[in-house]
């Protein structure tokens, strides 16, 4: 059994418990150990780099530096922030052995060696998993599914570690594996609003909207996300949304808004699995996936 | 009538912000911007932005410190890294726009009503504190610093994900701790007292 470190984050833990219980069940039917990072503090986002830029890199050094400690060698991130902020400090920790922010990390008992991998779920199962397991490991194959995959910004960039950053295929390709159609559509990677539909709605909506738009104008009858904030606005948000920009959904569909679920790309593929899907969390949604579902 | 001067003498600009800035982590390559505009077509907010990200870049270099750090173009950056996979010149404008962020901090000199550097604040303030941050918790904060009446209108989603178990009411103030505070802490300190040097 292969062993995963789980870095969870707020969000996890709080507004996606979903994203936390579908993650855990596709793992254990692939037989593979996630193991929770103990005492994790927050990742501190990108919000941190904005107020000050060594001690943002020093938050997620310490999550590193205990990562190592506890012999976690993989570190999972499941939410596309955390990912990118523990990347960014891995690189600049790796990348000055020796400096000020290392050295302080050394006297309070978080010296880092730099051999923590930091890891997106997603990587995880389309590289070291890979689709031929998935495929094997269906029992409930996807058919009427037209998965929308929606990657947003932080999972793919500036890190291409594992996809491309304006072209991401990963995500599509399990659906396929699934038994899903994978529906393309030009937005894959384009910025839900982020914050910004708590601090500045006025944009924040208008880049849900967007997505909105190019995602029905598409045929997708389901939207995929692989981070949690991207699916609090495209679910939490999406009856706002869509009251805001009625006259604009009325003129480009010809017809009304129809809601569409928006869920996590790992209850998408618990449910293919044959998970039961009150393991999934699929009540915690705003948007039922109706008929998709079933038993 | 009255008349103002909306042009700039050369003299008043602070001409060595853009060497300054430069120094900072990722900022190196600012001085070969080409001014393409890459960056400004490729932001889903630029056309929202009092200054694009193009125009910014050109102010920085030319010393423009002043509108540089007031504008709201670095509050309405969503840091999705989208200019800075483009950019042809490899100026890590994510990373620039970082660095404008908390000199306009430091310097106090960002949109006081703007919720953007308050909501930057409050989360670093409350990992300082508990080491763990609650998504509801910092929006609380945040609004409560810039727009309270902003909370009522947020109420009926609030009561939404509370119904759905997707927030408690204990979210709000923060409970979640981490075991070992002293030693965040003390990294914290550390690290500011070198600052203070």
């Amino acid at each position: 059994m292969t062993t995963y470190g789980y870095y969870p984050g707020c969000s996890l833990h709080s507004s996606s418990k979903a994203y936390e219980k579908s993650l855990k069940s596709v793992f254990k039917v692939l037989n593979l150990d996630l193991k929770e990072l103990n005492d994790w503090n927050c990742c501190g986002a990108t919000a941190y780099f904005g107020v000050d830029k060594d001690m943002a890199m020093a938050v997620s050094g310490r999550n590193l530096a205990m990562a190592e400690q506890q012999g976690l060698k993989e570190l999972v991130a499941p939410c596309a922030g955390c990912y990118l902020t523990l990347k960014k400090a891995n690189e600049y920790l790796k990348d000055h052995p020796g400096d000020h922010i290392n050295k302080t990390m050394d006297r309070v008992d978080l010296h880092y060696a730099g051999k923590v991998n930091v890891r997106h779920p997603l990587e995880v199962l389309s590289t070291d998993t890979g689709l031929p397991a998935i495929a094997a490991a269906v029992k409930r194959p996807l058919k009427e599914w037209k998965v929308a995959s929606y990657y947003g910004c932080q999972m793919v960039r500036p890190y291409k570690d594992f996809d491309d950053p304006y072209h991401p295929q990963s995500m599509d390709e399990i659906m396929k594996a699934l038994g899903a159609e994978a529906v393309d559509y030009p937005y894959k990677t384009r910025c839900c609003g982020g914050s910004l539909t708590g601090t500045v709605e006025d944009v924040g909506l208008r880049l849900v909207y967007m997505l909105f738009k190019e995602i029905a104008k598409h045929g997708a009858n389901i939207i995929a996300t692989a981070c949690p904030l991207c699916h609090f606005n495209l679910d939490v948000y999406q009856k706002k949304v869509s009251t805001m920009f009625k006259d604009k959904f009325d003129q480009a569909q010809g017809s009304t808004f129809t809601p569409i679920p928006v869920v996590h790309f790992t209850q998408i593929i618990g449910y293919a699995f044959g998970v039961d899907k009150r393991q999934l969390g699929f009540s915690d949604l705003m948007t039922q996936p109706g008929k998709l579902i079933q038993g | 009538m009255d008349v103002m001067r909306t042009v700039k003498y050369e003299a008043e600009l602070d001409k060595h912000f853009g060497q300054r800035i430069m120094k900072h982590s990722g900022c190196d390559k600012i001085s070969e911007c080409i001014q393409c505009g890459t960056c400004s077509s490729t932001c889903p907010v630029s056309l929202y932005m009092d200054f694009t990200p193009r125009k910014l870049m050109a102010m920085v270099k030319a010393g423009f410190k002043d509108e540089a750090l007031r504008s709201h173009t670095l509050w309405l950056c969503s840091s999705c890294y989208s200019c800075t996979v483009m950019c042809p010149a490899q100026i890590k404008i994510t990373d620039v726009m970082y660095s404008l962020k908390r000199m306009a901090i430091e310097e106090g000199i960002y949109p006081k009503r703007f919720p953007t550097p308050a909501l930057a604040q409050a989360m670093a303030d409350i990992i300082a504190k508990n080491g763990r941050n609650s998504e509801m918790g910092v929006v609380m904060e945040m609004s409560l610093k810039t727009n309270p009446f902003g909370l009522l209108k947020m109420a009926p989603m609030g009561l939404s994900l509370i119904l759905k178990g997707r927030m408690e009411i204990r979210d709000f103030f923060h409970r979640d701790k981490i075991n070992n505070r002293k030693q965040l802490q003390d990294l914290l300190k550390g690290l500011k007292q070198r600052e203070a040097q």
